[in-house]
């Protein structure tokens, strides 16, 4: 079965020669939730902006759903992958939240009753259906990420890249965003330093650090790895414990 | 941040002022503006009528005047640039309240300050009855090239989020024990500015990435 995500050996320096990713293999299958963890400067966002062929990989090839990233597949590509961005205030840029989570489906050639249709389908998958003549500043910050889920949804893609989907919220948008994320019947690959959220979201998790997977595996043997999270500066809350908040799957 | 209805500008209402499509407004208040303009400058009784059409609008629009008139401070700068004017202009003096005065200089420093405050009553009461959206899609209704709106539409959308940095910025130096009394204290308010500008320019950079990530190629979509 052809993955969703292929990534084989990317590397990638940027112009200014700091080499940020040394060959990365990852390979994330339909229906998978996976959570990409790692320490700051890992390299994380860089790998996300490979993934719809924002930065073009150095070496090494990227491939969604057997579509190879490159120049002339753009459109499809970003079709297929849905970036959420970690401020909801870049990614929601439109003067309303219909117009804003339309942008993505009318730059894919959709119109009309099928474009009102799918942005007002994205809404309900997030529970924004009653906020969709507002402007979005007017939102609350939760609200807003909701909406920015959305602006993704509507172009019904294969997979969901979340960049810090949890950072800022209040601990009931975080519940609320996750049962979101749960009842959403999509791929996902989530980047996140909140980890007890990875292992509540994602029965998969991946190490990234020094631009290398160095870890690949369940989010419970991941996070248990004592020796594994010390060496990439990856640590639980304090009080938290995986074998208690869990059990073993 | 604020929620609610619309802009500071606006004032939320549902009179047939507020009920008029956007770019009849717009267009109004440009033929108001030429008319007023384009008025010589010493028949002042046809200002008076100017000044209660404009009243009669505004009365009608049901926003309290002083609520107007409050906003009016943005044309300060243009009064003081007024007041100046019978001093620095050339030609036969005449006598004010025992000052000497240019003649030429004291009339168009009046013509100024009558035109200018019309024109900004004007506009003000055209953006307290108009959400900034729809001004937006009037101006578009009126032809404006797409590019001319799209940066409007940006600057609406992001005004709130650069003035709640700006107020953070100020909150941040202000709880550091700092405050701007006097000119010594300016280099740090550019470097404020600077920084702002620094930031706002790399959230332009953020957004244009979110646009790409979302099949942008250069050209807003109709929708």
């Amino acid at each position: 079965m052809t993955p969703v995500l292929d990534v084989h050996g990317l590397a990638y320096a940027y112009p200014d020669g700091h080499q940020a990713l040394f060959g990365v293999d990852l390979h994330v299958h339909r229906g998978e939730r996976v959570a990409l963890l790692g320490p700051n400067g890992a390299g994380k966002t860089t790998l996300v902006l490979h993934l719809n062929g924002i930065l073009t990989a150095g070496a090494g090839s990227v491939a969604v759903s057997g579509l190879a990233v490159e120049k002339a597949n753009l459109t499809e590509i970003r079709r297929r992958v849905g970036v959420v961005f970690q401020d909801p205030d870049d990614q929601l840029f439109m003067g309303t939240v219909r117009a804003d989570v339309a942008f993505g489906p009318a730059n894919l050639g959709i119109t009309g009753a099928e474009l009102d249709h799918r942005v007002l389908r994205a809404l309900e998958q997030v529970g924004m259906e009653e906020y969709v003549d507002r402007p979005p500043h007017h939102l609350s910050f939760g609200q807003r990420r909701r909406v920015a889920v959305a602006t993704v949804l509507a172009m019904e893609p294969e997979v969901l890249v979340l960049d810090e989907p949890s950072s800022n919220l209040d601990p009931a948008s975080r519940r609320e965003l996750a049962d979101i994320l749960r009842s959403l019947d999509v791929t996902v690959l989530m980047v996140t330093h909140d980890l007890p959220y990875a292992l509540e979201l994602c029965p998969r998790s991946v190490v990234l650090s020094g631009g290398t997977v160095v870890a690949d595996g369940t989010t419970y043997d991941v996070l248990t790895d004592e020796a594994l999270m010390k060496a990439h500066r990856l640590e639980l809350p304090f009080g938290f414990d995986p074998r208690t908040a869990m059990p073993r799957p | 941040m604020g929620a609610g209805h619309g802009h500071q500008l606006h004032y939320h209402g549902h009179s047939p002022v507020h009920r008029v499509p956007a770019h009849l407004k717009i267009l109004a208040l440009l033929g108001f503006m030429i008319v007023v303009v384009a008025t010589p400058r010493d028949w002042y009784p046809v200002f008076g009528v100017y000044l209660l059409l404009l009243a009669a609008v505004i009365g009608m629009s049901r926003v309290p005047p002083t609520y107007l008139l409050k906003r009016t401070v943005v044309e300060v700068p243009f009064v003081l640039f007024a007041v100046l004017l019978p001093f620095v202009a050339t030609g036969p003096r005449t006598e004010v309240l025992g000052v000497t005065v240019s003649q030429h200089g004291l009339e168009a420093g009046v013509a100024l300050l009558i035109k200018g405050t019309l024109g900004v009553l004007a506009s003000l009461t055209l953006a307290a009855t108009t959400e900034p959206q729809e001004l937006l899609l009037g101006l578009e209704r009126l032809r404006l090239p797409q590019q001319l709106v799209q940066i409007m539409a940006f600057m609406v959308r992001y005004l709130d989020v650069v003035t709640g940095e700006m107020r953070r910025m100020k909150v941040a130096r202000e709880s550091r024990g700092f405050s701007a009394r006097n000119p010594r204290h300016w280099p740090v308010l550019a470097r404020s500015a600077g920084a702002l500008f620094i930031r706002s320019y790399e959230r332009g950079e953020r957004v244009h990435l979110a646009m790409l990530s979302r099949g942008y190629t250069g050209r807003m979509p109709r929708s």
